[in-house]
């Protein structure tokens, strides 16, 4: 098990693989599809993005509701690939790493190796445990979103599974099935 | 005729949603623990034991057992010989919805249109399907369903003359393409016959029966079984990253349908595959 801390420079990306274990701890970005697209357009539109993302973790997130006294509600992660479209361009902005569940396309194989960064997995379906490793959540952009907003959260030893390293290599290709 | 107040549908709404969010189904933790003992690598076992370890949390403490909690999925049999009185149906249906996820503080994941995404605040409309059934019960099948497996669903309309091999085949298709995005280990609900709309239908109320409950029919449970094996072979384990637990659960339902067609539609579910049922 390999302990990291946010911010993620490529110091830090540079000697994990693909399959490592790792818990992450510092402050991570919740985006979905929503934010992703609003970004999206921003760049495309060669608009300020008003968020710094340089060495920034950006986690594929729209959290529940947190109950009274509680940090967040549960916060899993969902499908990566809904993103895939849009993460080159993010990728460009600097950031440092992405957190999702499943599978990424060719284009975002290449964007991650090519800018030296790092996609993780977390597992999905556990969104109540994971809870337990956020010690604040709050929602810092696109707040009309709701549970798509961009929520900044502060993680404590958040358990990841390196899914494409900084070479571009993918955990799912060694995994022992065949990609269809 | 027995007299059934609408008000009593809407609670019963209520209490399913938020029994379904906070506790997973006997049947599919059962499953889970059973595939622990089959897995060889330590990494499908981690998996398997915090899905476990995350149900207990869930619900202990009544937190979502998914940040998903869904499309509110509702299924009623009512008995002809009920009158349901004191109010429109629909909208008991939904304000029951909405009151789960405002208390239950689960995701409002509802937005208006395909096309216009504003969210409805509520998690309502929720999507009702209603059957017509014999007595004076009412009998109330709620399932927030992610649509993470939803999205990776899909019909095929098959020849009639169309081998077993050929559906199998289609469905193994339909898995492969799930692959680690929808959170493997799967249950799937596959309906077989029917109209093409009847085939989703059959598929998407198969998730409801029990995983642990073959189907009544014995070449359709058979079926069922080869299936489950012929999945497990996929090899693509806990999250996609190997493991000998692809499946938990094959449903099937089958139906009449016509001399030209043969349907088949997989309802792709994912391990925290919920539902929550009880009978007014």
């Amino acid at each position: 098990m390999i302990s990291i801390k946010t911010p993620l420079t490529k110091e830090a990306i540079r000697n994990l693989k693909a399959g490592d274990e790792v818990l992450l701890s510092g402050v991570i970005l919740t985006a979905r599809d929503a934010a992703h697209k609003r970004i999206y357009d921003l760049i495309k539109r060669g608009k300020r993005i008003p968020l710094n993302l340089k060495d920034a973790v950006i986690y594929y997130c729209g959290p529940t509701p947190p109950m009274p006294g509680r940090a967040i509600g549960s916060c899993g992660p969902t499908t990566s690939s809904r993103m895939d479209a849009f993460t080159p361009e993010i990728i460009n902005l600097g950031i440092g790493g992405m957190i999702g569940k499943g599978d990424r396309s060719e284009e975002v194989k290449r964007a991650i190796k090519r800018h030296k960064c790092v996609y993780f997995l977390a597992t999905g379906g556990i969104g109540a445990l994971l809870s337990t490793k956020v010690k604040s959540a709050r929602p810092i952009l696109f707040k009309e979103l709701g549970a798509e907003a961009v929520y900044k959260l502060d993680v404590r030893d958040f358990p990841l599974i390196v899914g494409i390293d900084s070479n571009g290599k993918d955990v799912y290709d060694t995994a022992g099935w065949k990609k269809k | 005729m027995r007299e059934i107040n609408v008000s009593k549908i809407k609670d019963a709404v209520t209490e399913l949603c938020l029994k379904a969010n906070f506790e997973l189904r006997r049947d599919v933790l059962k499953a889970l623990k059973s595939s622990i003992k089959n897995e060889t690598s330590a990494r499908a076992k981690n998996i398997l034991k915090s899905i476990i370890e995350n149900a207990v949390l869930a619900k202990k403490k009544h937190i979502a057992i998914c940040q998903d909690t869904g499309a509110v999925f509702v299924y009623l049999a009512i008995g002809q010989d009920a009158a349901l009185v004191g109010g429109d149906l629909a909208n008991a249906i939904d304000d029951g919805v909405e009151e789960a996820y405002r208390k239950g503080c689960l995701r409002k994941s509802i937005v208006k249109g395909p096309f216009i995404r504003d969210n409805t605040g509520t998690n309502t409309p929720a999507f009702v399907v209603t059957d017509i059934a014999k007595g004076d019960k009412v009998k109330i099948a709620v399932s927030p369903k992610g649509f993470g497996s939803e999205n990776k669903s899909a019909i095929k309309m098959f020849r009639p003359t169309a081998s077993v091999e050929e559906i199998k085949e289609f469905i193994l298709d339909v898995v492969k393409g799930a692959g680690p995005d929808a959170c493997p280990p799967f249950i799937l609900g596959i309906g077989i016959g029917g109209t093409f709309d009847k085939s989703a239908y059959l598929a998407k109320t198969a998730l409801l029966r029990p995983i642990d409950e073959p189907s009544p029919s014995r070449h359709i449970a058979k079926l069922e079984r080869e299936l489950v094996k012929d999945i497990n072979s996929l090899k693509l384990g806990p999250m996609g990253l190997g493991g000998r637990t692809t499946v938990l659960g094959v449903n099937i339902s089958e139906a009449p349908t016509h001399i030209a067609g043969l349907p088949v539609a997989v309802n792709v579910s994912c391990h925290a595959t919920r539902s929550a049922e009880k009978v007014l």
